[in-house]
């Protein structure tokens, strides 16, 4: 990229003046950027979207940096030769023509914009042959909990999915806000405390994928990512059954534990989850006089106190 | 009676911070022990502590923001210091706590601190001028505004030594910039410092709105108003539209921490979504407010360098109010990925992708003011040729993140960060920069230093694409902003180049340093001897250089769009009156120095919550305000003979040049 910059600032020599956009693209889609080698399908779509837009607007773009190269060369002060107009500051027929230019590039933009967000929107599920898996994502300082509800079992900060199955992601936070973000997939969307938002992902390739959180949440936030672990059915299956195997339970007192500050968060799994942790966590601060030991506004000093012990050890 | 400000309060643990503050302390001690030395404490006091004069205020603006500046580049070397070392399991030098501080303390001062006050200098010094206006609508209002601004910087530096700064990220979402998981003062310093500055800055827009729109000279009408007035307008009216907001939101966020109320808490009602709604309602325009003066600067420069008139002015005038108006309705392109319907997300989207058609048009009108020019290859013009390839790339990566499926991946990554930069330092830097090299003569008297000038023009240039293209590369590889430490070794390298185009934009910031020094020094040989040293069009190159006091002897009479230029042309120019009359004018007052002094005070008691302080001091602010309502003396008029004895010794010259 900054090597194809670099080349469109050189000043134009007529026949090479293609070169930068090309260049461009090349490299764009050639390197090995996570965004460009996607392994599903919303990824690939956005990726898809990301390079129509930019060639869209480089080909207005490309041609205003060349002219305006061009221009401040063929019209310096020692250049006697080139025409000078000194009183000419108006042209109908130009005024046209350069509100229309990028009037229609936007009207191309905008019917991308309305289609693609509407195809692309992280709430729409996913039309496969496949049953979905559902995953209840919960983002805590600073590790993520992935819950199972259909199988009942949970993890922490490794997140395993079947390949060229939907994925049914619901997203909440425990108190501060963060993104959840498996860039090689698509699309991130907030995690927020009392509130639970949606997302759908799908992947078409068996493989092990970086996942974070894209919303900076406070000083753990650093070493607030997982690994993404997509597997056959099969192997998806058999590790469910392996964790089922497992003793530890996921109740709301273990949540409660688990959900003080702590970083780097460690890696662990629970075979047995309660299956109302998940709503409880999104309803916690709607019933203050309710689940005493889940939540309430008496619980968030301590997470305050907490949070500020860690960062007085992380100075020291 | 100390609240809770404690011995602790200060970081003697930390050798950065004590080391700078050692830096500070010195050179705070021998530039006030200079100042004693060579007894210039009257002549600061008297001419500029309390000055009413516009210039001189924009002139204290625009040092405010270089100080700044240096303060918010060191954070930007470390930051970048740090990335490049914390790859692959290394923890680099700075913690996470002292890291997060440096990102969030590095935003609200380069947005705040550096380029708000640029911008407000530069329109201070230029509006009144180039309308022919002797000052602006309230003088004392204007020397106010920059006192509050000033006390606000001072606030946001006085957190490095005594306590903390927030570690929220520059707009401090909640719930973590909330009391439950912020309990230090951090956020408190960063609420008051903005609220305070915030106030000076509204009332330098309600100031300028007044001046540009009552302030006129005869004849003026707002379509033969220079194109740099016209942003000026714009900007101030949309800094009255949304600084409100600002203070609104903020004053939630305080009614949380002070209060124990629930505006935004997770607990008992709040809605943190409703914080980031607000923020960027302010937040939007905010940029706009900072890059349209600075289009309208390019333009004047353009023109002038050209040897052209600006190419469809009433297009310019168009596209950058359009700007003004569309930049209310896009702040939700800030989250989308907050979880909006698609319908909504598509509106701001598209809504957003709108913006790039007047902006567009005006990179257009640039290119055709240079067509069939003249151009001179001056060091304005070269930040000018930079700031259009620039901004044009800048705007493109823009108009990406716009749209909502390619942000749902972009969104807080590196690709944003760059995208900003892209267009803060490619639009609303390099507009500064030209247009202090511009104007500099205007105030000074004296032509800045070529050599040095685009020494810093190109440091700056190759820096900024050193520094941000392989941010642009990071994004695209999934890279978040905010990380003290990453895990992927991969974008080591990139960091690596990231931090060598950090270096050099601090040559280039050295090499502008140099260029003051050296144009100081050899003042005498670059004088500007007729006010006019760029052959230039409008208004304020008709009067002397540097501008006597009272600008105008004569309030000149408009006739055209270029009126010094056609004045030029038909031999008006420098044709001196027969006589002269009083002229009216503001008094200086001390009273903005002080009532912002007492509000500094204010501030620091209320972040500590040292309340017989805030009382005491709250007083003072009340009092000196009442006391200066009850001051009669606030104006004064110079003798038509003084100004027949200024106004000969500039026609003398002139004269003599000829």
């Amino acid at each position: 990229m900054s090597d194809s910059t670099v080349a469109a600032l050189r000043p134009p020599h007529s026949r090479w003046r293609r070169v930068p956009a090309v260049l461009a693209l090349g490299l764009l889609s050639g390197c090995k950027m996570v965004l460009f080698d996607p392994r599903g399908d919303i990824g690939a779509q956005e990726k898809h979207l990301i390079l129509v837009s930019l060639g869209l607007m480089l080909a207005v773009v490309i041609p205003v940096i060349a002219l305006t190269l061009y221009f401040f060369w063929r019209y310096r002060e020692t250049n006697t030769e080139a025409t000078y107009s000194p009183d000419w500051a108006h042209s109908t027929r130009i005024e046209v023509v350069v509100w229309a230019i990028p009037c229609v590039i936007v009207a191309f933009l905008a019917v991308l914009i309305w289609r693609t967000t509407h195809s692309l929107d992280p709430y729409r599920p996913i039309e496969s042959t496949q049953a979905p898996v559902r995953v209840d994502v919960v983002a805590l300082n600073w590790k993520w909990l992935f819950i199972y509800p259909d199988y009942g079992i949970a993890t922490v900060n490794q997140l395993t999915l079947p390949v060229n199955t939907p994925v049914n992601f619901r997203l909440t936070a425990d108190s501060i806000m963060n993104s959840f973000f498996i860039p090689q997939l698509g699309s991130q969307v907030y995690a927020m405390a009392g509130m639970q938002t949606k997302l759908h992902l799908i992947s078409d390739h068996e493989g092990v994928y970086d996942g974070r959180s894209a919303a900076y949440s406070g000083s753990g936030f650093s070493d607030m990512h997982f690994k993404t672990t997509v597997t056959s059915r099969g192997a998806f299956d058999a590790w469910v059954t392996q964790v089922r195997a497992e003793q530890n339970m996921l109740d709301k007192p273990a949540y409660r534990t688990l959900a003080q500050p702590e970083t780097p968060g460690q890696p662990a799994i629970y075979a047995n989850v309660d299956p109302t942790l998940f709503d409880s966590v999104v309803n916690q601060y709607m019933q203050p006089t309710g689940l005493g030991d889940m939540c309430g506004p008496q619980a968030r000093p301590t997470a305050g106190a907490m949070s500020m012990q860690s960062m007085k050890a992380s100075a020291e | 009676m100390f609240g809770k400000l404690t011995l602790q309060a200060i970081p003697y643990h930390e050798p950065i911070i004590m080391g700078t503050l050692v830096v500070v302390l010195l050179g705070g001690a021998a530039l006030l022990g200079a100042i004693t030395y060579y007894g210039k404490w009257t002549y600061l006091w008297k001419e500029w502590l309390t000055s009413v004069d516009h210039k001189r205020i924009g002139v204290m603006y625009i040092i405010l923001a270089l100080v700044m500046l240096l303060r918010g580049f060191a954070d930007a070397l470390m930051m970048r210091a740090q990335q490049a070392i914390a790859a692959n399991g290394a923890e680099g030098y700075l913690p996470p706590h002292h890291y997060d501080q440096i990102f969030t303390a590095h935003g609200v001062i380069m947005i705040f601190f550096v380029a708000t006050p640029l911008i407000l200098g530069l329109m201070n010094v230029i509006v009144p001028l180039q309308i022919g206006a002797r000052d602006v609508a309230f003088p004392f209002v204007n020397s106010l505004s920059f006192w509050l601004s000033a006390v606000g910087a001072v606030l946001v530096m006085m957190s490095m030594f005594v306590g903390d700064f927030a570690a929220t990220g520059w707009v401090a979402y909640p719930p973590l910039s909330e009391l439950g998981y912020s309990p230090t003062v951090g956020v408190d310093y960063y609420i008051w410092s903005l609220q305070i500055s915030g106030l000076g800055t509204l009332l330098t827009g309600i100031n300028l709105v007044v001046t540009i729109l009552r302030m006129r000279a005869p004849g003026m009408t707002l379509m033969k108003m220079p194109v740099f007035t016209w942003t000026a307008l714009i900007t101030n009216i949309l800094i009255v539209a949304v600084f409100p907001v600002l203070t609104a939101t903020l004053a939630l966020l305080t009614a949380d921490r002070y209060l124990d109320m629930h505006f935004f808490t997770n607990e008992l009602g709040g809605n943190a979504m409703m914080y980031i709604n607000l923020i960027w309602v302010w937040g939007h325009p905010e940029v706009y407010i900072l890059i349209l003066p600075c289009f309208g600067a390019f333009s004047e420069i353009i023109a002038t360098f050209s040897g052209k008139p600006l190419f469809g002015y009433k297009s310019m005038v168009y596209a950058t109010s359009s700007i003004g108006l569309l930049s209310f309705f896009v702040w939700l392109h800030h989250f989308f990925t907050m979880g909006s319907g698609a319908n909504v997300n598509a509106f701001f989207g598209i809504m957003t992708s709108i913006i790039s058609i007047p902006t567009g048009v005006k990179l257009f009108n640039w290119l055709f003011t240079m067509y069939q020019g003249r151009i001179r290859y001056h060091s304005s013009t070269l930040w000018t040729i930079g700031f259009m390839v620039t901004f044009a790339i800048g705007g493109m990566t823009g108009v990406l993140l716009a749209v909502p499926g390619a942000d749902f991946v972009l969104h807080n990554s590196l690709f944003l960060v760059a995208h900003f930069h892209n267009v803060i330092i490619g639009g609303v830097l390099f507009g500064c920069l030209a247009a202090i090299t511009f104007w500099f003569p205007k105030v000074f008297g004296f032509t800045l230093n070529e050599f040095w000038g685009k020494v810093s023009f190109w440091c700056w240039l190759v820096g900024f694409y050193l520094a941000f293209m392989p941010l642009y590369v990071l994004g695209l590889d999934g890279m978040t902003r905010r990380m003290n430490h990453y895990q992927d070794p991969r974008w080591q390298p990139w960091l690596i180049v990231a931090l060598c185009g950090a270096l050099t934009i601090a040559a280039g910031i050295l090499a502008m340093f140099i260029q003051f020094y050296v144009s100081i020094r050899d003042r005498d040989a670059h004088r500007d001897t007729t006010g006019d040293p760029w052959n230039g069009r409008s208004l304020e190159w008709a009067t002397a250089s540097p501008a006597p006091f009272y600008n105008f002897a004569h309030v000149p009479a408009i006739t055209s769009l270029e009126q010094h230029w056609d004045d030029k042309r038909e031999g008006r120019a420098y044709v001196q009156p027969a006589d002269y009359e009083d002229i009216h004018m503001p008094k200086n007052t001390g009273a903005g120095f002080i009532v912002s002094m007492f509000g500094l005070v204010l501030c620091f008691a209320l972040v500590w919550h040292i309340w017989p302080l805030a009382i005491i001091s709250l007083i003072g602010v009340v009092g000196t305000f009442i006391a200066r309502t009850y001051d009669r003396h606030v104006d004064y008029y110079v003798p038509a003979a003084e100004v027949e004895r200024i106004e000969n010794a500039r026609y003398a010259q002139l004269t003599e040049v000829a």
